[in-house]
C-alpha cells in the first residue's frame, strides 16, 4: 500500500468514527449527558482553557507522569540489566518478582496514601510501578538475549574488562529491547495517570471526576482526548529518538 | 625458522559439574614465522577450541601456549577471523574494523589510515560508512578479515572463515587471502573442514584426529601455488589428505 493511501484510510477511519458518533448523539435516542456529540468538545476546550483549568491540569498530570516515568524506567532498566548480568542476583529475585509482579499498580493506592499522603509523590509512585515492571522484564530479557558470540569477538579484540564489554556489546546489543520496553512503559504510564489522580491529587483524573459529578460529560470526553493527544505526542517523539538510536537496524 | 606459535602438551577441558570433560590432551602444534598452516580434522576434535586457547579466550587445562610475537603497543599480537563474520550490527563498517584499535596506542589519524588500508586490502575501499546490514555475506566476511588485519597482528587465526559462503565467493576470497598473506607476511593458522581449501592455501596441512585429539599427520605442500587448483600433483595431494582423514575417522569410530 502506498503511504498516501494509508494516511487517507487512517484519516477516513477516524472521521467516520466521529461522524457516526455525532449522528447517534444528535438522533435524540440518548440524553446528551449520556453521549455528548463530539462537536461540543471544542467549546468545552475553550471554556476549560479560559477558566484556566486545562493548562493547570495537563501540566500537573505531565509532572506526575514524567516523575513516575523516569523513576520507573531508570529503576526498571537498571535492575533488569543487573539481574540479567549476575546469575546470583537473578536467582535471588526469581520468587520475589513472581510475588510482587502480579500486584496491579492501583492496588498500591492505599499504601501510596499512607506513605506519601495525598501528594504528587503518591501519584508518581503509583505511575512508576507499572512502568518499573515492564522495563524490568524487557531489559532483563534484552540483556540475556545479547549474542554471546559478539561478546567473544569483543574479548578477542582486547575488550576484556566488564565495563568495556558492557559498553561495547551488552548495552548496544540490548538497546532495541530496552527501548521497546521504555516505549511500552510510556503508554502504560498514561493509563495509570488518571487512576492515580482519582483520589484527589490535582491533575486530569481529578478534573474528570469533578466534571462527571456535574454530568458535564463533554468535559470528561475533552480530557479523554487530551490524554490520547499527550500519549500520541510523547510516543511520536519517542519513536523519532528511537529511530535515531537504532539507525543501524534495517 | 623460528616458531611463532608453539603449544606444549596442551590440554583443554570444560567443567561438567564436579567433573571435567577433556577435549584434548598432549597437543603439540607449532607455526613458523610467516607460515600458512591449515588445520583439518575429525569433527569434534577441538579445532576451534585450539584456536580459542591460542587466542587466550579459553584457559588451558594443562600445558601452555608459547607465542613469539614482539611486544608493540600499536599492534595486537593475535587477531581472529570467525566463521560467521560476527560484525557488531550497531557499528558502521569503519567502526567495526577499528574495534581492536580501541584500547591500543594508536592515534585517530593512524586509526583512520588502518581502516582505509585494510578496506583497500579486502577490496571494499570507501565502505566505512555503511551499516553491516547493507553488506552481502561475502562482504561481511571481508570486513571480518579487515577487522583482524587492522590491528596488524603477527598471527592471524582463522576459524573456518569461508565455511558459510557460496563456492564462487569462497574461491575469490581464498585467492584474496593468499595475496594479503603474501603482502603482509602474517603467520596464519587456518581451520577448515574443506580439504581442497586446506591444500590450496597451506604451506603445511595438519591433520587432527581425536580420542584423544592429536596431530595424526602433517603434509608439506610443495606444489607451486599457481599450479594449485587443477594440476595432477595438487589433486593427488588432496586425495592423500582425504585418505588420511578417512583413516583417522575410522580409527576414531573404532575406538569410540
Amino acid at each position: 500500500m502506498k503511504s498516501s493511501t494509508r494516511y487517507f484510510l487512517s484519516a477516513l477511519g477516524l472521521a467516520g468514527f466521529l461522524l457516526i458518533w455525532e449522528g447517534i448523539a444528535r438522533s435524540g435516542l440518548l440524553e446528551t449527558y449520556l453521549l455528548p456529540p463530539p462537536s461540543t468538545i471544542p467549546a468545552a476546550l475553550f471554556s476549560e482553557i479560559r477558566e484556566g483549568f486545562w493548562q493547570v491540569m495537563v501540566v500537573a498530570s505531565l509532572r506526575h507522569y514524567t516523575v513516575g516515568f523516569v523513576l520507573g524506567s531508570v529503576l526498571g532498566v537498571g535492575l533488569g540489566v543487573m539481574v540479567a548480568l549476575f546469575p546470583r542476583i537473578e536467582a535471588s529475585q526469581a520468587w520475589l518478582a513472581r510475588v510482587l509482579r502480579p500486584i496491579p499498580p492501583l492496588a498500591w493506592i492505599p499504601f501510596a496514601i499512607i506513605w506519601f499522603g495525598i501528594t504528587e509523590t503518591a501519584a508518581a509512585f503509583i505511575i512508576s510501578i507499572g512502568i518499573f515492571w515492564i522495563n524490568y522484564f524487557t531489559a532483563m530479557g534484552a540483556v540475556q538475549a545479547v549474542d554471546k558470540d559478539l561478546i567473544e569477538v569483543a574479548r578477542a579484540f582486547g575488550h576484556r574488562s566488564f565495563p568495556a564489554l558492557l559498553r561495547k556489546v551488552i548495552l548496544p546489543g540490548a538497546a532495541p529491547g530496552i527501548l521497546s520496553g521504555l516505549r511500552a512503559g510510556l503508554g502504560q504510564g498514561w493509563m495509570t495517570v488518571v487512576a492515580a489522580e482519582l483520589f484527589g491529587i490535582q491533575g486530569i483524573g481529578q478534573r474528570m471526576i469533578e466534571a462527571s459529578g456535574l454530568l458535564a460529560t463533554n468535559v470528561v470526553i475533552l480530557y479523554m482526548f487530551s490524554i490520547a493527544l499527550l500519549y500520541g505526542v510523547s510516543d511520536y517523539i519517542f519513536v523519532l529518538i528511537q529511530k535515531r538510536i537504532l539507525a543501524w537496524q534495517r | 625458522m623460528a616458531k611463532i606459535i608453539e603449544t606444549q602438551d596442551l590440554a583443554v577441558a570444560f567443567a561438567e559439574g564436579d567433573d571435567h570433560n577433556i577435549i584434548f590432551r598432549h597437543l603439540n602444534v607449532s607455526v613458523e614465522k610467516g607460515e600458512f598452516v591449515t588445520l583439518v580434522g575429525v569433527s569434534g576434535a577441538g579445532k576451534s577450541t585450539l584456536l580459542r586457547v591460542i587466542a587466550d579466550l579459553i584457559p588451558p587445562y594443562e600445558g601452555s601456549v608459547k607465542l613469539d610475537a614482539a611486544h608493540d603497543p600499536t599492534r595486537r599480537p593475535i587477531a581472529m577471523v570467525f566463521q560467521a563474520a560476527l560484525l557488531m550490527p550497531w557499528r558502521k563498517v569503519g567502526d567495526n574494523i577499528s574495534l581492536g584499535l580501541d584500547g591500543i596506542d594508536v592515534s585517530a589519524a593512524v586509526k583512520k589510515e588502518r581502516v582505509e588500508w585494510t578496506l583497500e586490502l579486502v577490496g571494499l575501499a570507501g565502505y566505512e560508512d555503511r551499516w553491516p546490514y547493507q553488506l552481502s555475506g561475502g562482504q561481511r566476511q571481508r570486513i571480518g578479515i579487515a577487522r583482524a588485519l587492522a590491528v596488524d597482528p603477527a598471527i592471524l587465526l582463522m576459524d573456518e572463515p569461508f565455511g558459510a559462503l557460496d563456492a564462487i565467493t569462497r574461491t575469490g576470497l581464498q585467492d584474496e587471502l593468499l595475496r594479503i598473506w603474501q603482502e603482509t607476511h602474517k603467520s596464519i593458522l587456518f581451520v577448515t573442514h574443506d580439504i581442497e581449501e586446506a591444500v590450496y592455501l597451506g604451506d603445511r596441512v595438519l591433520l587432527l584426529g581425536d580420542k584423544p585429539a592429536h596431530i595424526v599427520n602433517e603434509y608439506h605442500i610443495t606444489v607451486d601455488r599457481d599450479q594449485r587448483r587443477e594440476s595432477e600433483e595438487f589433486l593427488h595431494m588432496v586425495d592423500e589428505v582425504k585418505a588420511g582423514l578417512l583413516a583417522a575417522m575410522a580409527l576414531s569410530n573404532g575406538s569410540g
